[in-house]
């Protein structure tokens, strides 16, 4: 106890010693562990999403970004397809096909267009509120109702695409109808909007006054028998109400409408397999992935970096532990006036090292204490941080 | 109290040499060594207290040949009964004034760190005039002060023998007098036995003999490296006999 007690004051005395000390020996033990704590997240996170999602169309390009859009709602938007390739699998009776739009934000959350069977197939159930009913209508995910603070009953407007296209759409006002529940996925940072919604807030579905009805001549370039063309100053709605839901409207035949992929979701082993051998022709522009796969071999190369980064850490653990190995002789040396004072005054060998060992064991404990603390708040939000870091 | 026959000292590398054919003092005595700086004197008081170790020839304290003692055993033994005043006082900067006196008593299991202890540590710096400063570090104390702090550490166990190399050296007349009557009363109270180096001439009066360093280095003719010191001119302990030179 006396050894402790003349080791604690020691370390009161020299508290910026102490701090540094403590802080470098922490930040040693502290990385390589997080970053296998952060690891082991991001291959769990990754890993169940994609082995959750059979099989996923998207057009030719980029296996991996179309994966990490579909499945984490990655901003990279990959090359898109349109809404016939939902049709497409439909038509084929082997699958269900969830088409998604994921292209647009909403304060910095991802606005994922699908449809109900998107909720289904995830096993998204809702805590407060109701579904999406109506065009316009918006479900949180668990953690962006909570980091926006935002209910049902509230509104949320989209995100521009950019700031500098002056002739770009309005943003939308959306109403938020409902918040799932947790589901521990990329599911908890999104904002679910049925896909024509989403195809509202890019332009190609709209609503605006009836400008057969209108009175006002100076909103009319010209009107023919049939057809009225009105100009600029033509009020086009901003957000979907009871009141102006009849006046929103889509031009054309949606089929050949956006989406960023199509979840597919054969009905047996042999159906995904049929399906997989459709998608298979050399002039195909339509790829199909196996997310699990393609995740698999993102891990593999994440694993080759962090046996490199183990390595490098290694290294500089080493370096960092004969640095600490030096000040400590180093303060050893320059304590001998004092080492010599206590034996000076009767104080045996054994005692010495054991004032000594009682400091590093002290300072070893603070470095306990704190690397488990850190440890502990970054095992705590590793699924946070795994989704800001590496996931996006 | 203390014998010394033959010792023969000297360190490592150096031309110094300390010769002490017979020294003794007796319990109870109070005996002032002077002498020219670098004259040994303080390699006396460590040999004395176990710190260092003759070469040749026998030191007894008391009972103890302490020279034919183990390190550890030296140790205990210097802990348990010398109490030593360092000529540069020897505080730990890191620990207060209060924990610096009751340190001996933190590093060995020899002394029992009592709240008597405690108590009788607050009442030695009260008469030292150093008890407001018991929760301040050395660094935040005078010489003068840090000296007393010292020397309240070195009376705490009431040690069978007190050396004191210097212990007023660093202080006012008034000081000096004041540490030198509690040391006095210490020894006196205790029953113990002082050695004190010192440079203060003013002082060798109150002592019971005076121990000439450069005396004995004339005497015996020696070299300017070698101190050779004799024993008491009375070597009849009870009572001590002071020596006349130094009487007022």
């Amino acid at each position: 106890m006396n050894s402790l007690y003349l080791a604690w004051q020691y370390i009161r005395f020299n508290k910026f010693k102490t701090i540094i000390l403590v802080a470098s020996i922490t930040l040693i033990a502290v990385l390589p562990l997080s970053l296998e704590i952060l690891l082991a997240e991001s291959e769990r996170q990754l890993l169940n999403r994609a082995e959750s999602t059979p099989l996923l169309i998207g057009a030719k390009g980029s296996a991996l970004d179309l994966a990490m859009n579909s499945l984490y709602f990655d901003d990279e938007v990959p090359e898109l397809l349109t809404m016939a390739a939902a049709d497409r699998v439909y038509d084929t009776d082997l699958a269900l096909p969830i088409p998604l739009y994921v292209r647009f934000q909403t304060r910095g959350h991802p606005i994922v267009g699908t449809t109900f069977d998107y909720f289904d197939f995830r096993k998204l159930k809702i805590a407060k509120g109701q579904p999406l009913t109506m065009l316009g209508d918006c479900v949180l995910g668990a953690k962006v109702a909570a980091e926006l603070e935002l209910g049902p009953g509230d509104s949320l407007v989209s995100s521009p695409e950019n700031l500098f296209d002056l002739a770009g759409v309005y943003p939308l006002k959306m109403k938020v109808v409902g918040v799932l529940t947790p589901n521990h996925s990329a599911d908890d940072l999104a904002v679910f909007v049925d896909i024509k919604t989403a195809w509202i807030i890019q332009g190609l579905g709209h609503g605006h006054q009836d400008v057969t009805r209108t009175r006002d001549s100076s909103v009319i370039l010209k009107r023919s028998e049939g057809n009225v063309a009105a100009n600029a100053k033509l009020f086009h709605y901003t957000e979907i109400t009871d009141e102006n839901l009849d006046g929103f409207h889509f031009h054309g035949d949606t089929s050949i409408y956006p989406v960023s992929a199509v979840i597919a979701v054969p009905y047996d082993d042999k159906s995904g397999t049929l399906l997989r051998g459709r998608y298979l022709e050399g002039d195909e522009s339509q790829q199909i992935i196996l997310p699990a796969e393609v995740i698999d071999g993102l891990l593999q190369n994440i694993f080759r970096i962090r046996n490199v980064l183990d390595a490098v850490i290694a290294l500089v653990g080493l370096a960092t532990l004969l640095a600490i190995v030096l000040v400590f002789t180093l303060s050893l040396r320059l304590r001998q006036r004092e080492i010599q004072t206590i034996f000076k005054l009767g104080c045996r060998k054994a005692t010495i090292s054991r004032m000594m060992m009682a400091e590093i064991v002290l300072i070893l404990m603070f470095c306990a204490v704190l690397s488990s603390a850190a440890l502990g708040v970054i095992d705590s939000n590793a699924e946070e941080l795994v989704r800001r870091l590496f996931i996006g | 109290m203390i014998s010394i026959q033959n010792l023969q000292f000297h360190y490592p590398n150096s031309e110094f040499r300390l010769t002490v054919p017979e020294f003794a003092v007796s319990p109870g005595e109070k005996i002032a060594v002077v002498g020219p700086s670098g004259s040994g004197k303080t390699t006396l008081l460590n040999l004395l207290a176990g710190i260092l170790t003759p070469k040749q020839g026998k030191v007894r304290v008391g009972e103890v040949a302490v020279s034919d003692l183990g390190d550890a055993g030296r140790r205990d033994f210097r802990i348990s009964n010398i109490g030593f005043v360092f000529q540069d006082f020897e505080l730990l900067d890191y620990l207060s004034i209060l924990d610096n006196i009751l340190h001996p008593y933190r590093i060995t299991g020899a002394l029992k760190l009592t709240s008597e202890v405690r108590q009788r540590a607050i009442s030695l710096t009260e008469q030292m005039g150093i008890a407001e400063h018991l929760k301040k570090h050395p660094g935040k104390l005078s010489q003068g002060e840090k000296q007393r702090a010292a020397i309240c550490r070195a009376l705490l166990p009431n040690p069978d023998l007190i050396l004191a190399d210097e212990a007023t050296g660093n202080l006012d007349p008034a000081n000096k007098t004041r540490i030198l009557d509690l040391l006095f009363k210490s020894v006196v109270d205790h029953d113990a036995t002082l050695v004190a180096v010192t440079h203060d001439h003013e002082l060798l009066p109150r002592f019971d003999r005076v121990v000439d360093f450069s005396d004995f280095q004339q005497g015996s003719g020696s070299e300017d490296t070698e101190e050779t010191i004799s024993p008491p001119p009375t070597p009849d302990p009870q009572p001590p006999t002071p020596n006349p030179q130094a009487s007022p």
